[in-house]
């Protein structure tokens, strides 16, 4: 009895898993992976393409060197920020994939995100804290490394 | 106007981001870790000086990409220890990303207001 059992279990689940793979490779490309960087080239350069633009255009604006840097970031985050609260983000970012989280675009929906998603924890817990719940790290992590770099430059003189 | 300073931005962007997703595509690392790394390398190899040339080439390419903002945290500590010596070294990090953090921080709490509780 036990023995004919496994046999139906192991039946089954072959038959499944056929099934699977037939379904999985009706419904995704021939390599979703090579798909994923192929996107991710193209909407991340684009991003870049537009930082690249807005930088021209404030340097056309007469902005300082650091200005310009100031405002292509600035820029940019207000649009990803707009573009999280509308809902229109996620929708770009799922097909993105790195395309939207490698640019400042991904840091500034990673602080935008949660202060939208935990205002109902209330607004110093909720919004406020979940803020930095990645920016925090980001934060944490390179300041510390560009620190270590200013010491070390410090004391052998380097700079 | 510089046409190729277009191209150069969107396929060296394009490329950083490339990697980006090999990360996600090929690692359990989270977008989170993924975030911290392109930052923290972006210091180290602007330390070393290695993003610098990157950035004259390829413009916005570069320093649109988080690892564009670790360079100007790197980039940033140097010009603050020129001007102030040690002091620099603490001030110089955070005084580089300021425009940035500052802009995300306060488009996080206006869109948090202006969005109806529970929506995502």
């Amino acid at each position: 009895m036990d023995k004919i059992y496994t046999l139906e279990v192991k039946n089954v689940m072959q038959v499944t898993n056929n099934e699977y793979d037939k379904m999985s490779k009706k419904a995704s490309p021939p390599s979703p992976k090579l798909k994923n960087c192929i996107n991710a080239f193209l909407i991340g350069g684009l991003i870049c393409t537009i930082g690249e633009a807005l930088r021209v255009y404030y340097t056309s604006l007469g902005f300082t060197k650091d200005g310009v840097k100031a405002g292509v970031s600035v820029t940019l985050i207000v649009i990803t920020a707009i573009l999280t609260a509308t809902g229109l983000f996620d929708k770009i970012a799922r097909y993105a994939g790195a395309g939207t989280l490698v640019p400042i675009t991904g840091f500034a929906n990673s602080v935008v995100s949660p202060a939208m998603e935990f205002q109902s924890e209330g607004r110093i817990l909720g919004t406020g804290a979940n803020m930095f719940k990645i920016a925090g790290p980001v934060i944490v992590y390179g300041c510390s490394t560009a620190v270590l770099y200013g010491f070390i430059i410090w004391i052998f003189k380097l700079y | 106007m510089d046409y190729l300073m277009f191209l150069k931005a969107f396929v060296v962007g394009g490329l950083i981001c490339v990697i980006g997703q090999l990360f996600i595509d090929y690692t359990t690392l989270t977008p989170a870790k993924i975030l911290v790394g392109f930052v923290t390398i972006g210091v180290v190899l602007g330390a070393i000086g290695i993003y610098d040339p990157l950035v004259k080439w390829a413009g916005a390419g570069a320093t649109v990409p988080l690892s564009g903002f670790g360079y100007a945290l790197a980039i940033g500590t140097k010009k603050a220890i020129q001007k102030d010596g040690l002091l620099g070294v603490l001030t110089g990090p955070l005084s580089a990303g300021s425009a940035g953090i500052t802009a995300a921080l306060i488009s996080g709490l206006i869109a948090s207001l202006i969005s109806k509780p529970h929506a995502k």
